[in-house]
């Protein structure tokens, strides 16, 4: 008889952010189409690590469940990935998960990403209409400028590239690509241009889009495919105008 | 009452921001809580469009069609002002998303692009790639983050609403919340709370809804005395991705831009479905419905799928699934209009199709009922709104597609002002000991959990429920069936008294916080059975073969559920539908209507 096909996963565990993070392996019987959350469910259902012993359920964030709404961002076998779609017949085994290192851990996979809503705070990320009043319609717009807009407007703040990137750390305190992508939808819509200027000048300085370093790795993990790196080179050479203009002004 | 009121709206997604939105604008003050961060809510799952009768494709389309569509798509279920009002706001809502930067699709002259859905003839449907619903989000996400950093609003993400403050009038004073981080139990005082929790797809076990789609919050308010109405109205989609851990929808517009549905003539066909000839395939929706053609309303579609897989015995290699095929589409063209949820099926089934037919199956994708409201989205309890998917007003016994971005956003601006309006007036409490109260009531009901030291693990009842509530309260439903089930739902109750926490943990203690939910869920499901079992005629989605044609005259009504606390289940009582703008006829899709 063919023995059941198993799946091993290897889980850091932490059970909240004052104590050190430790090691757990799960054994999952294998089935057809599964991915790391419905494992992570099974786990669940059934928490026994793969010695037999009786743990807890694993903690983590997930919602839509379909690569739209952002939640389920982890490391797994060390890359910055949405768990949902992560299908465990297309991970290397023993499938490794760990939360995010850049940000603060919650508990187990779960960290707190809520930096990320701030920054679109700071560089103003909306279009600032006058009311929610029936005011006729908005600007209108080509099929091309649309074409350009969607891609962007898509970012689930998953905060994939901010993890990957090496500059984003506590050292610079990079404001990361999502961020500056989204200066660069807002800063072409014809009415949230209204804000160009102030959203260039929160991207100047430390922190500001100067401390990339062009390793590209944003793209790479984006899953979104948005493209990143155009909208920093695009977003830096109007912060460099902006700079040198406002120079020129003062 | 102060000029500035203070409103607690629960829930992030389109029907309470929309809320927000308004009372900020009105000068109030609004805490809004959510499970979630407000932009991974659940409409972020929204896929094809929104309607909107904005007549731009020279079809002669009008509102008070919008309306008639969806009164009669409803089974003429809906009260019809409020839906008539809905359809009337539709077309500046548009305008307002065009305004705050949705990208929607353009037509060459630069104007909004539309297409048609499902239960209509027109191309009605405004629409952002396959991802509109995460582009509105986004749009009135945008918004509230710029009246949060205004100081207007303040977020309390990852809190769980528990339930309403009542104070010794039965008047609501605010809320019970907790903190999924601390486990920290808290009450926030209100002058009028709005309930914007979307669906209960959960209860069903897997379905096309998100993981906080519980109607948790739902169930707790119904238990604390608000009426649950035409709870049995629950919308099986046809189109979705079965999956694992959640089934995955596949948007109507993918018919909507020229999709056909089909199976092969012959039970059993082993051929790859691009081999099998024309001839040989059986586009059935086509053949039943020759007017509407794939784009019958859901639950047409959704039983005639059922009838070809499971009576004619016709699903792809003997299993439950139809083709959906695409293939005959210009790949710029699927690019262009459907890419979102192509990729969906990319990633999770592997196949591109472009290339070829996707096979999919229905699944549990709305609900229809909800809390009750009135015409101005109050709940029968003094200071309780509702808004959303979470309340019953617009779709009646069942939604047309594209129809729920529109009426989450317009239950919202309606919920918003009409709170505002209610604070204003509102007489301040006499006491306010409730408050203390209340939280000790939510804080013994945690400790009980965390205490008890049966053998049930509550992620395996869930899975015991939702295949239970699949099986019999579903698409095709029988009496006896459903008394069974009712059963079952209370030996499921008491087994829930002998649940065991593999965790005991004070933080991020994600197995207490899903037992709460659990147990809402349960006595919501009984509320969904009974009514179900109740309704002795066919309208809509729901369907009983033992009783296949709509009753008007025994039936036209609105289920209402009320908790009976003593008795631990539901009392059933039945209100007439205004059905005073457009006379009640038979509802058919093979014909003109």
């Amino acid at each position: 008889m063919a023995e059941q096909k198993q799946v091993i996963f290897k889980i850091k565990r932490q059970p909240n952010p004052t104590v050190r993070p430790y090691w757990e392996e799960f054994e999952l019987p294998w089935h057809s189409g599964m991915n790391v959350i419905s494992s992570l469910m099974e786990i669940a259902a059934n928490p026994v690590t793969r010695d037999g012993k009786a743990t807890t359920p694993i903690t983590y964030d997930s919602n839509c469940l379909e690569e739209v709404c952002g939640s389920c961002a982890m490391l797994i076998n060390g890359r910055a990935r949405m768990a949902c779609s992560a299908l465990v017949d297309q991970l290397e085994q023993p499938v490794r998960l760990e939360p995010f290192s850049k940000f603060p851990v919650v508990r187990d996979l779960a960290v707190d990403r809520s930096v990320l809503f701030e920054n679109l705070k700071a560089v103003k990320a909306w279009v600032p209409i006058d009311g929610s009043y029936d005011l006729g319609s908005g600007p209108r717009m080509t099929m091309q400028e649309q074409e350009e807009a969607y891609p962007l407007s898509r970012c689930i703040s998953c905060c994939c590239c901010m993890e990957a990137c090496p500059q984003f750390n506590d050292d610079t305190g990079f404001v990361g690509a999502a961020t500056i992508s989204q200066v660069r939808l807002f800063n072409t819509h014809p009415t949230g241009a209204a804000l160009k200027r102030e959203r260039l000048v929160a991207l100047m300085g430390d922190g500001g889009i100067q401390e990339c370093g062009y390793a590209q790795n944003c793209v790479e993990v984006c899953p979104k495919d948005i493209p990143l790196t155009r909208s920093i080179a695009e977003v830096g050479g109007e912060v460099m105008k902006q700079a040198i203009g406002d120079l020129f002004r003062k | 009452m102060a000029s500035n009121p203070k409103i607690i709206v629960i829930g992030g997604g389109l029907a309470g921001l929309s809320a927000v939105i308004k009372i900020a604008e009105m000068g109030g003050h609004v805490d809004l809580f959510s499970i979630v961060p407000v932009k991974r809510s659940h409409s972020v799952c929204a896929q094809g469009g929104i309607n909107a009768a904005k007549n731009l494709k020279g079809e002669g389309d009008s509102t008070w069609q919008h309306f008639d569509d969806t009164v009669y798509g409803g089974d003429f279920l809906a009260n019809q002002p409020p839906v008539k009002a809905m359809c009337e706001a539709a077309p500046g809502i548009i305008d307002l998303l065009d305004r705050m930067g949705v990208p929607f699709n353009r037509t060459p002259e630069g104007l909004l692009d539309f297409r048609r859905f499902g239960g209509t003839l027109f191309n009605r449907t405004a629409f952002a790639g396959a991802t509109t619903g995460q582009q509105l989000l986004y749009a009135l996400d945008e918004q509230v983050r710029r009246y949060e950093s205004e100081g207007k609003v303040r977020k309390f993400e990852h809190w769980e609403f528990l339930s309403a403050v009542l104070d010794s009038n039965r008047v609501c004073r605010g809320i019970c919340a907790m903190d999924l981080r601390s486990m920290e139990v808290r009450t926030f005082p209100a002058d009028a709370i709005i309930i914007a929790t979307g669906g209960n797809g959960a209860i069903f076990g897997r379905s096309t809804n998100s993981v906080v789609c519980t109607g948790s919050a739902q169930s707790a308010l119904y238990q604390q005395g608000c009426f649950y109405a035409n709870g049995e109205f629950i919308q099986v989609h046809p189109t979705c991705i079965p999956g694992e851990d959640k089934l995955r929808l596949m948007s109507e517009s993918a018919r909507g831009e020229g999709g056909r549905v089909w199976v092969p003539r012959t039970p059993g066909d082993k051929r790859e479905p691009k081999a099998i000839p024309e001839k040989e395939r059986w586009y059935f929706l086509e053949e039943w419905y020759p007017k509407y053609g794939n784009l019958v309303p859901r639950d047409i579609a959704t039983r005639a799928i059922h009838k070809v897989v499971y009576e004619e015995n016709l699903g792809i290699d003997g299993k439950p699934m139809v083709y959906l095929d695409l293939t005959h589409i210009d790949r710029k063209i699927l690019d262009r209009k459907l890419e979102g949820i192509l990729e969906i099926y990319e990633k999770f089934v592997g196949d591109d199709p472009r290339d070829t037919p996707m096979r999919i199956f229905p699944g549990v994708h709305y609900t229809m009922g909800g809390l009750w409201v009135d015409f101005t989205q109050a709940t029968n309890i003094p200071g309780i709104y509702a808004a959303g998917e979470c309340e019953y007003q617009y779709h009646g016994a069942n939604r047309l597609g594209a129809n729920s971005l529109v009426s989450c956003i317009y239950g919202g601006f309606v919920a918003g002002p009409t709170a505002v309006q209610y604070a204003r007036n509102l007489k301040t409490a006499s006491a306010n000991g409730h408050f203390d109260a209340e939280r000790k009531r939510q804080e013994e009901n945690n400790a009980t959990l965390m205490k008890s030291d049966g053998t049930e693990n509550p992620f395996k009842l869930w899975r015991e429920l939702g295949d239970l509530m699949t099986k019999n309260v579903t698409v095709i439903r029988y009496n006896k069936n459903l008394q069974e089930t009712d059963a079952v739902l209370c030996r499921l109750l008491e087994r829930f008294r002998h649940i065991n926490l593999s965790d005991r943990t004070q933080w991020a203690n994600t197995s207490v916080i899903f037992a709460r939910q659990l147990y809402n869920m349960l006595q919501l499901a009984r509320v969904i059975t009974q009514g179900a079992g109740l309704r002795d005629e066919s309208r809509g989605a729901h369907y009983k073969p033992d009783f296949p044609e709509r009753d008007d005259k025994n039936w036209l009504k609105t289920t209402k559920a009320t908790f009976a606390p003593d008795a631990d289940e539901p009392k059933f009582e039945f209100e007439p539908v205004d059905v005073s703008l457009i006379p009640p006829r038979p509802r058919r899709y093979d014909a003109v209507k």
